[in-house]
Protein backbone atom coordinates (compact mmCIF):
# COMPACT_ATOMS: atom_id res chain seq x y z
CA UNK A 1 0.00 0.00 0.00
CA UNK A 2 1.41 3.16 -0.98
CA UNK A 3 1.72 6.15 1.74
CA UNK A 4 -0.10 8.79 -0.52
CA UNK A 5 -2.57 6.90 -2.65
CA UNK A 6 -6.21 6.81 -1.58
CA UNK A 7 -7.25 4.24 0.64
CA UNK A 8 -8.85 1.51 -0.50
CA UNK A 9 -12.15 0.63 -0.18
CA UNK A 10 -12.97 -2.61 1.18
CA UNK A 11 -14.77 -1.69 4.00
CA UNK A 12 -11.29 -1.51 6.89
CA UNK A 13 -12.31 1.72 8.84
CA UNK A 14 -8.74 2.69 8.91
CA UNK A 15 -7.82 6.07 9.45
CA UNK A 16 -6.66 8.72 6.85
CA UNK A 17 -4.20 10.80 7.65
CA UNK A 18 -4.99 15.08 7.60
CA UNK A 19 -4.55 15.54 3.82
CA UNK A 20 -5.48 12.43 2.64
CA UNK A 21 -8.02 12.12 -0.29
CA UNK A 22 -10.66 9.31 0.81
CA UNK A 23 -12.31 6.51 -0.91
CA UNK A 24 -14.62 8.08 -2.12
CA UNK A 25 -12.74 9.48 -5.01
CA UNK A 26 -10.06 7.73 -6.33
CA UNK A 27 -7.79 8.42 -9.74
CA UNK A 28 -6.92 11.70 -11.32
CA UNK A 29 -9.85 13.14 -12.73
CA UNK A 30 -12.28 12.69 -10.06
CA UNK A 31 -10.15 14.36 -7.56
CA UNK A 32 -9.15 17.17 -10.49
CA UNK A 33 -12.93 17.59 -10.31
CA UNK A 34 -13.07 18.09 -6.50
CA UNK A 35 -10.21 20.67 -6.90
CA UNK A 36 -11.90 22.21 -9.20
CA UNK A 37 -14.98 22.72 -7.55
CA UNK A 38 -12.90 23.75 -4.53
CA UNK A 39 -11.26 26.46 -6.65
CA UNK A 40 -14.68 27.80 -8.01
CA UNK A 41 -16.26 27.94 -4.62
CA UNK A 42 -13.24 29.67 -3.02
CA UNK A 43 -12.81 32.07 -6.07
CA UNK A 44 -16.41 33.08 -5.70
CA UNK A 45 -15.97 33.62 -2.10
CA UNK A 46 -13.26 35.84 -2.76
CA UNK A 47 -15.11 37.68 -5.29
CA UNK A 48 -18.35 38.15 -2.86
CA UNK A 49 -16.32 39.09 -0.11
CA UNK A 50 -14.10 41.94 -2.62
CA UNK A 51 -17.56 43.10 -3.01
CA UNK A 52 -19.14 43.23 -0.26
CA UNK A 53 -16.70 45.53 1.32
CA UNK A 54 -16.65 48.53 -1.77
CA UNK A 55 -20.71 47.67 -2.59
CA UNK A 56 -23.26 50.78 -0.55
CA UNK A 57 -26.05 48.13 -1.51
CA UNK A 58 -25.75 46.50 2.03
CA UNK A 59 -26.44 48.37 5.11
CA UNK A 60 -23.38 49.71 6.58
CA UNK A 61 -23.07 48.26 9.48
CA UNK A 62 -23.84 44.74 8.33
CA UNK A 63 -21.10 44.96 6.00
CA UNK A 64 -18.71 43.63 8.64
CA UNK A 65 -20.85 40.68 9.58
CA UNK A 66 -21.36 39.56 6.10
CA UNK A 67 -17.23 39.78 5.39
CA UNK A 68 -16.34 37.40 8.28
CA UNK A 69 -19.27 34.97 7.33
CA UNK A 70 -17.63 34.64 3.74
CA UNK A 71 -14.49 34.41 5.50
CA UNK A 72 -15.66 31.54 7.18
CA UNK A 73 -17.39 30.13 4.41
CA UNK A 74 -14.14 30.11 2.57
CA UNK A 75 -11.81 28.60 5.39
CA UNK A 76 -14.64 25.52 5.67
CA UNK A 77 -14.47 25.65 1.57
CA UNK A 78 -10.63 25.11 1.59
CA UNK A 79 -10.40 22.46 4.48
CA UNK A 80 -13.33 20.40 2.51
CA UNK A 81 -12.22 20.51 -1.06
CA UNK A 82 -8.32 21.18 -0.34
CA UNK A 83 -7.05 19.86 3.33
CA UNK A 84 -10.04 16.77 2.35
CA UNK A 85 -11.12 16.79 6.11
CA UNK A 86 -14.56 15.61 6.17
CA UNK A 87 -16.90 14.37 9.06
CA UNK A 88 -16.56 10.47 8.19
CA UNK A 89 -15.27 8.15 10.84
CA UNK A 90 -11.96 7.46 9.07
CA UNK A 91 -11.15 11.19 9.94
CA UNK A 92 -12.23 11.38 13.92
CA UNK A 93 -8.77 12.28 15.20
CA UNK A 94 -7.99 14.97 12.44
CA UNK A 95 -11.40 16.82 13.16
CA UNK A 96 -11.35 16.72 16.82
CA UNK A 97 -7.89 17.74 16.74
CA UNK A 98 -9.39 20.85 14.87
CA UNK A 99 -11.83 21.50 17.24
CA UNK A 100 -9.86 21.66 19.90
CA UNK A 101 -7.46 24.17 17.95
CA UNK A 102 -10.45 26.07 16.73
CA UNK A 103 -11.64 26.18 20.16
CA UNK A 104 -8.27 27.79 21.79
CA UNK A 105 -8.30 30.28 18.78
CA UNK A 106 -11.78 31.23 20.45
CA UNK A 107 -10.58 31.57 23.47
CA UNK A 108 -7.37 34.09 22.79
CA UNK A 109 -9.08 36.23 20.38
CA UNK A 110 -12.19 36.90 22.43
CA UNK A 111 -10.85 37.07 25.89
CA UNK A 112 -8.07 39.24 24.44
CA UNK A 113 -10.76 41.37 22.99
CA UNK A 114 -13.40 41.09 26.26
CA UNK A 115 -10.59 42.02 28.40
CA UNK A 116 -8.73 44.51 26.76
CA UNK A 117 -12.21 46.91 26.13
CA UNK A 118 -12.84 46.36 29.83
CA UNK A 119 -9.29 47.76 30.58
CA UNK A 120 -10.07 50.64 27.97
CA UNK A 121 -13.41 51.66 29.84
CA UNK A 122 -11.94 51.08 33.17
CA UNK A 123 -8.43 53.10 32.44
CA UNK A 124 -8.77 56.97 33.48
CA UNK A 125 -8.65 59.00 30.11
CA UNK A 126 -4.95 60.89 29.60
CA UNK A 127 -6.06 64.27 30.66
CA UNK A 128 -7.25 62.98 33.37
CA UNK A 129 -4.44 62.09 34.56
CA UNK A 130 -2.76 65.50 33.07
CA UNK A 131 -4.66 67.14 35.63
CA UNK A 132 -3.99 64.65 38.80
CA UNK A 133 -0.57 65.39 38.19
CA UNK A 134 1.05 67.86 41.50
CA UNK B 1 -6.72 -18.42 5.47
CA UNK B 2 -7.07 -22.04 5.90
CA UNK B 3 -3.06 -22.90 5.12
CA UNK B 4 -1.86 -20.15 7.35
CA UNK B 5 -5.08 -21.90 10.32
CA UNK B 6 -2.93 -25.10 9.72
CA UNK B 7 0.25 -24.55 9.63
CA UNK B 8 -0.43 -22.82 13.32
CA UNK B 9 -2.05 -25.81 14.98
CA UNK B 10 0.00 -27.57 16.99
CA UNK B 11 1.44 -30.51 16.33
CA UNK B 12 1.47 -32.95 18.69
CA UNK B 13 -1.88 -31.58 20.87
CA UNK B 14 -5.27 -31.36 20.28
CA UNK B 15 -5.66 -28.05 21.28
CA UNK B 16 -6.14 -25.57 17.86
CA UNK B 17 -4.94 -21.84 18.16
CA UNK B 18 -8.62 -20.16 17.21
CA UNK B 19 -7.45 -17.80 14.97
CA UNK B 20 -10.73 -15.90 14.84
CA UNK B 21 -10.60 -14.97 18.67
CA UNK B 22 -7.46 -12.88 17.60
CA UNK B 23 -8.22 -11.18 13.94
CA UNK B 24 -5.81 -8.10 15.14
CA UNK B 25 -3.15 -10.27 15.11
CA UNK B 26 -3.37 -11.51 11.57
CA UNK B 27 -4.17 -8.05 9.81
CA UNK B 28 -1.00 -6.19 8.27
CA UNK B 29 -1.65 -2.97 9.23
CA UNK B 30 -3.05 -1.22 12.17
CA UNK B 31 -6.48 0.42 11.93
CA UNK B 32 -5.22 3.47 13.89
CA UNK B 33 -7.86 3.10 16.37
CA UNK B 34 -5.97 1.38 18.92
CA UNK B 35 -6.23 -2.14 17.37
CA UNK B 36 -3.05 -4.29 16.22
CA UNK B 37 -0.18 -1.69 17.35
CA UNK B 38 0.48 1.44 16.12
CA UNK B 39 -0.96 3.83 13.84
CA UNK B 40 0.72 3.46 10.36
CA UNK B 41 3.28 5.90 9.56
CA UNK B 42 1.31 7.56 7.18
CA UNK B 43 -1.00 8.67 10.30
CA UNK B 44 1.78 9.27 12.65
CA UNK B 45 3.47 11.46 10.34
CA UNK B 46 0.53 13.62 8.88
CA UNK B 47 -1.48 13.69 12.18
CA UNK B 48 1.69 14.92 14.11
CA UNK B 49 2.13 17.80 11.48
CA UNK B 50 -1.81 18.34 11.67
CA UNK B 51 -1.33 19.02 15.09
CA UNK B 52 1.90 21.29 14.44
CA UNK B 53 -0.12 23.32 12.23
CA UNK B 54 -2.82 23.43 14.79
CA UNK B 55 -0.62 24.97 17.15
CA UNK B 56 0.67 27.77 14.52
CA UNK B 57 -2.92 28.86 13.66
CA UNK B 58 -3.05 29.12 17.77
CA UNK B 59 0.22 31.45 17.35
CA UNK B 60 -1.37 33.48 14.84
CA UNK B 61 -4.67 33.96 16.99
CA UNK B 62 -2.44 35.51 19.15
CA UNK B 63 -1.39 38.36 16.29
CA UNK B 64 -4.56 38.43 15.80
CA UNK B 65 -6.14 39.35 18.74
CA UNK B 66 -3.16 41.88 19.10
CA UNK B 67 -4.56 43.31 15.69
CA UNK B 68 -7.75 43.41 16.67
CA UNK B 69 -7.57 45.06 20.10
CA UNK B 70 -4.55 47.62 18.70
CA UNK B 71 -6.32 48.29 15.08
CA UNK B 72 -7.13 51.69 16.41
CA UNK B 73 -4.29 52.59 18.71
CA UNK B 74 -2.67 54.73 15.36
CA UNK B 75 -1.15 57.32 17.54
CA UNK B 76 -2.28 60.41 15.71
CA UNK B 77 -0.53 58.61 12.16
CA UNK B 78 -2.03 56.92 8.78
CA UNK B 79 -5.17 54.81 9.34
CA UNK B 80 -5.75 51.39 7.49
CA UNK B 81 -8.33 53.10 5.56
CA UNK B 82 -5.67 55.63 4.30
CA UNK B 83 -2.72 53.05 4.05
CA UNK B 84 -4.33 49.78 2.15
CA UNK B 85 -4.50 49.35 -1.62
CA UNK B 86 -7.22 46.60 -1.95
CA UNK B 87 -6.37 46.28 -5.76
CA UNK B 88 -3.20 45.21 -4.26
CA UNK B 89 -4.71 42.36 -2.05
CA UNK B 90 -6.93 41.36 -4.84
CA UNK B 91 -4.07 39.77 -7.15
CA UNK B 92 -2.07 38.98 -3.82
CA UNK B 93 -5.26 36.82 -2.96
CA UNK B 94 -5.89 35.46 -6.41
CA UNK B 95 -2.16 34.63 -6.93
CA UNK B 96 -2.57 32.66 -3.21
CA UNK B 97 -5.83 30.95 -4.24
CA UNK B 98 -4.53 29.48 -7.51
CA UNK B 99 -1.05 28.77 -5.73
CA UNK B 100 -2.92 26.45 -3.51
CA UNK B 101 -4.57 25.23 -6.34
CA UNK B 102 -1.91 24.03 -8.25
CA UNK B 103 -0.43 22.61 -4.89
CA UNK B 104 -3.48 20.19 -5.06
CA UNK B 105 -2.78 18.95 -8.66
CA UNK B 106 0.69 18.15 -7.63
CA UNK B 107 -1.06 16.13 -4.91
CA UNK B 108 -2.82 14.17 -7.30
CA UNK B 109 0.20 14.04 -9.09
CA UNK B 110 2.15 12.11 -7.11
CA UNK B 111 -0.67 9.88 -5.91
CA UNK B 112 -0.55 8.63 -10.20
CA UNK B 113 3.63 9.27 -9.83
CA UNK B 114 3.34 11.78 -12.55
CA UNK B 115 6.72 13.21 -12.40
CA UNK B 116 6.77 16.20 -15.36
CA UNK B 117 3.43 17.04 -14.24
CA UNK B 118 4.44 16.91 -10.42
CA UNK B 119 7.45 18.98 -11.44
CA UNK B 120 5.60 21.74 -13.64
CA UNK B 121 2.63 21.70 -10.72
CA UNK B 122 5.18 22.38 -8.03
CA UNK B 123 7.18 24.76 -10.20
CA UNK B 124 3.73 26.82 -10.93
CA UNK B 125 2.65 26.73 -7.11
CA UNK B 126 6.06 28.06 -5.95
CA UNK B 127 5.86 30.69 -8.88
CA UNK B 128 2.83 32.22 -7.91
CA UNK B 129 3.63 31.85 -4.17
CA UNK B 130 6.67 33.98 -5.78
CA UNK B 131 4.83 36.59 -7.05
CA UNK B 132 2.77 36.82 -3.85
CA UNK B 133 5.89 37.77 -1.61
CA UNK B 134 7.19 40.11 -4.12
CA UNK B 135 3.91 41.97 -3.82
CA UNK B 136 3.50 41.63 -0.21
CA UNK B 137 7.59 42.76 0.05
CA UNK B 138 6.51 45.74 -2.46
CA UNK B 139 3.90 46.70 -0.31
CA UNK B 140 6.01 46.35 2.97
CA UNK B 141 8.40 48.52 1.26
CA UNK B 142 5.98 51.33 -0.13
CA UNK B 143 4.76 51.66 3.16
CA UNK B 144 7.90 52.18 4.89
CA UNK B 145 8.98 54.61 2.56
CA UNK B 146 6.08 56.73 3.40
CA UNK B 147 6.89 56.58 7.00
CA UNK B 148 4.22 53.89 8.32
CA UNK B 149 6.71 51.73 9.21
CA UNK B 150 6.24 49.24 11.87
CA UNK B 151 7.37 51.57 14.56
CA UNK B 152 4.66 54.62 13.67
CA UNK B 153 2.21 53.45 15.55
CA UNK B 154 0.96 50.14 17.59
CA UNK B 155 -1.59 49.42 14.99
CA UNK B 156 1.32 49.53 11.96
CA UNK B 157 3.33 47.41 14.71
CA UNK B 158 0.61 44.84 14.97
CA UNK B 159 -0.21 44.85 11.57
CA UNK B 160 3.47 44.23 10.22
CA UNK B 161 3.68 41.49 12.92
CA UNK B 162 0.79 39.73 11.14
CA UNK B 163 0.95 40.31 7.94
CA UNK B 164 5.13 39.71 7.97
CA UNK B 165 4.89 36.21 10.11
CA UNK B 166 2.79 34.88 7.30
CA UNK B 167 5.22 35.90 4.89
CA UNK B 168 7.87 34.61 6.34
CA UNK B 169 5.52 31.40 7.19
CA UNK B 170 5.33 31.46 3.07
CA UNK B 171 8.83 31.88 2.59
CA UNK B 172 10.17 29.04 4.66
CA UNK B 173 6.87 27.18 2.28
CA UNK B 174 8.88 28.26 -0.99
CA UNK B 175 12.15 26.88 0.20
CA UNK B 176 10.44 23.71 1.03
CA UNK B 177 9.12 23.35 -2.10
CA UNK B 178 12.52 23.94 -3.39
CA UNK B 179 13.99 21.20 -1.89
CA UNK B 180 10.63 19.09 -2.42
CA UNK B 181 10.99 19.19 -6.29
CA UNK B 182 14.64 17.95 -5.73
CA UNK B 183 13.77 15.06 -3.51
CA UNK B 184 11.09 14.24 -6.09
CA UNK B 185 13.52 14.42 -9.33
CA UNK B 186 16.59 13.26 -6.92
CA UNK B 187 15.24 9.86 -4.74
CA UNK B 188 11.29 9.60 -7.21
CA UNK B 189 8.38 8.65 -5.41
CA UNK B 190 9.82 6.88 -1.93
CA UNK B 191 7.24 6.75 0.47
CA UNK B 192 8.98 9.02 2.44
CA UNK B 193 9.31 11.66 0.46
CA UNK B 194 5.50 11.04 -0.39
CA UNK B 195 4.88 11.27 3.33
CA UNK B 196 7.43 14.58 3.44
CA UNK B 197 5.07 16.34 0.22
CA UNK B 198 1.63 15.09 2.36
CA UNK B 199 3.20 17.96 5.17
CA UNK B 200 3.86 20.28 2.64
CA UNK B 201 0.52 19.91 1.03
CA UNK B 202 -0.76 20.74 4.55
CA UNK B 203 1.86 23.34 5.04
CA UNK B 204 0.82 25.60 2.19
CA UNK B 205 -2.97 25.02 2.12
CA UNK B 206 -3.14 26.34 5.78
CA UNK B 207 -1.16 29.07 5.00
CA UNK B 208 -3.91 30.02 2.62
CA UNK B 209 -6.62 29.61 5.17
CA UNK B 210 -4.74 32.17 7.16
CA UNK B 211 -4.49 34.44 4.25
CA UNK B 212 -8.44 34.32 4.17
CA UNK B 213 -8.43 35.44 7.75
CA UNK B 214 -5.88 38.28 6.99
CA UNK B 215 -7.53 39.45 4.00
CA UNK B 216 -11.15 39.56 5.74
CA UNK B 217 -10.31 41.24 8.96
CA UNK B 218 -7.38 43.05 7.87
CA UNK B 219 -7.86 44.34 4.69
CA UNK B 220 -11.67 44.25 4.22
CA UNK B 221 -12.68 45.06 7.56
CA UNK B 222 -9.72 47.40 8.10
CA UNK B 223 -10.31 49.80 5.65
CA UNK B 224 -14.30 49.97 6.59
CA UNK B 225 -14.61 53.54 7.82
Amino acid sequence: MNDITPAVDDGSTDDLAPGQRGAGQPGFAAGLRSYLIGLALAGGLTVAAFWAAQTHLIYGPAVSMALVTLGIAQMGIHLVFFLHITTAPDNTNNVLALAFGILIVFFIVSGSLWIMSNMNHMAVPMQEMMRMQP
Amino acid sequence: MSTSESALRLPSSSVALDLRAAPVLIRGEATGHGEGGPAPKRIVVGFGFWIFLLSDIVMFSAFFASYAVLGDATAGGPTAAQLFDLRNVQIETACLLLSSFCCGIASLAVEQRYQQLTQLALLVTGLLGLAFLALEVQEFAGLIARGAGPSRSAFLSSFFALVGCHGAHITAGLLWLGTMMAQFYAKGFRPDICRRYLCFSLFWHALDIIWVAIFTIVYLIGVRP
